[in-house]
């Protein structure tokens, strides 16, 4: 709790106790006309003064409520009619007038408790959201003169090495330059997997640093790093507002003018009518605790923000509760291909030999191939996994856009495309129609068979999709630059709807307005894409979402929602985020309208007393914004 | 220009859509966000500074509790 809270805690605590002392102190009989004192008959019906109880009543009310009244002169003074603070004070001072003392007490003290209530619940929530989104790292080990001390991360040049110890949070984007060490992502990214990293390879700021000691040099600045990045895209995520927040507060400005004059209306015409002003008024004050619209007001933003702080602790950067707001939404969902739906690096799917053992025929490809930097010849030495001998290879030549030729223990052994093979003369050829890419391989003239190498699929892509379709997806389509078989083999397996093939990058952005033009009117269209060469079609798209973002700037720049990590499984999730959240801001909308509406009328009619009027404004915000706060743990 | 303040003592959701309405009315002011859960205003304006004398004003009218850290 804040200081300010704590002044209001006790302020409630000594108002209550007057508040209760009022209550059980008998009427004191006076002999002497002191004023204010009313005459009462007593038993004997001899005529005596009584002191009134009202100026009594008027201390708790004015400990619990005299910054509300100095709020609304103050308010009125500026020209600020309508606001609760007013509202709260005709509605009282006009208990006060029609004799209702404690009612007037005690909803202004009701009043406070809620508002506290409400303040306490929302610094909570933000509290526990900042908690979430904290990845800001305190400060960066730096050598000087042979210490190791503690500086800013903003003070630390491009180019310094830093020191991070064991459980330090790496401060700044750099290299390893020395020391092992496994590096906890979770914060970043939502997996809980730890990566390891060693010599040379990149660190990202705003890991935390598991076992090992590090020396790392620095490669940018932190206002460049990426935890001052992706710091400054979550905190900036409120500032562009959902559809849901605006129409909220165009309709809070239309909503309390036309309650307090209802509330006028209520007072004077029955009373005109009928005379009695006693029934009249005090339904008419109801209204008025009624009229304040900030549990309406209150709980959409809470609730977008809980959802985007849910979201970004999955490692799903949501860069506006607009963007959450159309992802719910989500009616097609196209995807790029290559690392997106795929590995975005080529692997061995099959291998086919003719004549010999399958290792036997990945042995020799990977022999021959094994100087080659081709990424397709890196991926037949990955599959093959042992070591190899390089002393078994003699007169290795590589024939550009052919292939290999090598002598391996003493063989000759010949590794490449359907062209290699015709051109050495190479008889009976196998030629199956695979997706991908073929390497043929011939030792001492003879054909020995052939490996078929393909971007395999990630292993999460055919169940994410599954779950977009089960989250309410209504189409998934894949645009590829890849040859139609290799398409039409992934879009199969992973089971897509459409799927657009040979396209170059302007095409990708062709189809993607075609499919603009076909979707339904209630509907968005969601791009997937990694970032690379596909900025066009993430701006063009409703939700432009980028994968893989970690250290890729122009994924961030572009993209409506980053994916921190390559796994496509969070995009169900994000979708499933969003779902959730509209689910909760249409429940706090409708209950807390209905609950309103349902008090006017039975004040109306005259069922409902003033204490029902104040749950129904600070009681309803403080369940809306319960409700909100379950968006914190939204999976 | 694009410039993030922090806000102190915005204690209420409404006041801050007020004060959002009044603050994008301000001439000079492109576009003007206050977000209650973050407790923070961006302005979009030509010449920020410039216009930061009336923004300070015209939140002490609409919710004068509420502080602007410049």
């Amino acid at each position: 709790m804040t200081r300010k809270q704590k002044k209001t805690l006790y302020r409630i605590l000594i108002a209550f106790v007057l508040f209760v002392v009022c209550l059980l102190l008998p009427t004191v009989w006076l002999s002497g006309p002191i004023p204010p004192l009313s005459v009462v008959q007593d038993r004997n019906g001899c005529g005596t003064y009584a002191l009134a109880r009202w100026p009594l009543f008027l201390v708790p009310y004015l400990v619990i409520g005299w910054d509300v009244l100095w709020k609304a002169i103050r308010n009125i003074m500026r020209g600020q009619v309508f606001d609760e603070n007013f509202l709260m004070c005709v509605a009282t001072i006009g208990a006060l007038i029609i004799g209702e003392y404690p009612e007037a007490v005690a909803v202004m003290l009701f009043y406070q408790v809620g508002e506290l209530f409400q303040s306490v619940a929302v610094s909570r929530s933000r509290q526990s959201i900042s908690e979430l989104m904290d990845i800001r790292p305190d400060y960066a080990n730096v050598e000087r003169e042979g210490q190791l001390v503690q500086v800013d991360p903003d003070e630390v040049a491009v180019g310094d090495v830093i020191v991070i110890k064991a459980g330090e949070r790496v401060p700044l984007d750099g290299k390893v330059l020395e020391g092992n060490s496994a590096l906890d992502t979770a914060a970043l990214t939502g997996e809980s997997l730890p990566r390891d990293v060693g010599v040379g390879d990149e660190v990202i700021s705003g890991c935390v640093n598991l076992s090992g000691l590090l020396h790392v040099q620095v490669s940018k600045p932190f206002g460049q790093s990426t935890v001052a990045r992706i710091l400054d895209l979550v905190e900036n995520s409120s500032e562009k507002k959902a559809q849901a927040e605006h129409f909220i507060t165009k309709f809070a400005r239309y909503y309390t003018p036309i309650v307090v004059f209802a509330a006028l209306a209520l007072a004077v015409i029955p009373s005109l009518l009928d005379g009695q002003w006693g029934t009249w008024v005090p339904r008419a004050l109801n209204f008025l605790v009624v009229s304040c619209p900030c549990a309406l007001v209150i709980s959409i933003p809470l609730s977008f923000f809980g959802g985007l702080g849910g979201a970004s602790k999955q490692g799903i950067l949501v860069k506006g509760s607009n963007y959450l707001e159309a992802l719910a939404e989500a009616g097609i969902v196209v995807f790029d291909k290559t690392g997106t739906l795929t590995q975005g690096r080529f692997s061995v799917t099959a291998v086919h030999p003719e004549g010999m053992e399958e290792r036997e025929l990945l042995e020799l490809a990977a022999l021959a191939e094994q100087f080659s930097t081709h990424p397709i010849s890196r991926s037949i030495v990955t599959a093959w996994g042992g070591t190899l001998d390089q002393e078994r290879v003699t007169d290795v030549e590589e024939i550009a856009g052919h292939g290999v030729r090598a002598v391996v223990d003493g063989r000759r052994v010949l590794a490449g495309n359907g062209q290699l093979m015709d051109r050495e003369n190479i008889k009976n050829v196998s030629d199956h129609d695979h997706p991908g890419t073929i390497i043929h391989v011939a030792a001492d003239g003879k054909y020995a068979g052939h490996l078929v190498i393909a971007d395999q699929p990630k292993a999460t892509s055919a169940q994410a999709l599954r779950e977009l379709k089960a989250a309410g997806v209504r189409q998934t389509v894949m645009l590829t630059g890849d040859a139609q078989g290799a398409a039409q083999a992934v879009a199969q397996e992973l089971g897509l709807d459409r799927f657009y093939a040979q396209l170059l990058p302007a095409d990708k952005v062709e189809r993607v307005e075609d499919l603009l033009r076909d979707k339904g009117p209630k509907e968005k269209l969601v791009f997937v894409g990694d970032g690379i060469n596909d900025a066009p079609v993430l701006s063009r798209a409703d939700i432009g979402v980028a994968m893989g973002a970690l250290g890729s700037d122009a994924a961030i720049e572009a993209a409506d929602i980053v994916l921190m990590d390559n796994d496509l499984l969070k995009l169900p999730v994000a979708v499933r985020i969003a779902r959730k959240t509209l689910a909760i801001v249409r429940q706090n909308v409708v209950f807390a309208l209905g609950v309103k509406l349902l008090v006017l009328v039975l004040s109306a009619l005259g069922y409902a007393n003033m204490w029902a009027a104040v749950f129904a404004d600070v009681g309803v915000s403080v369940l809306a914004i319960l409700n909100a706060s379950r968006m914190l743990k939204a999976k | 220009m694009k410039k993030t303040f922090k806000l102190i003592d915005l204690d209420c959701a409404n006041c801050a859509a007020k004060m959002e309405t009044a603050i994008k009315k301000l001439p000079g002011v492109i576009d003007a966000s206050v977000s209650f859960m973050t407790q923070k205003m961006t302005i979009e304006a030509e010449d920020v500074d410039a216009v930061m004398k009336d923004v300070v004003k015209c939140c002490k009218k609409v919710e004068p509790d509420c502080e602007i850290v410049l």
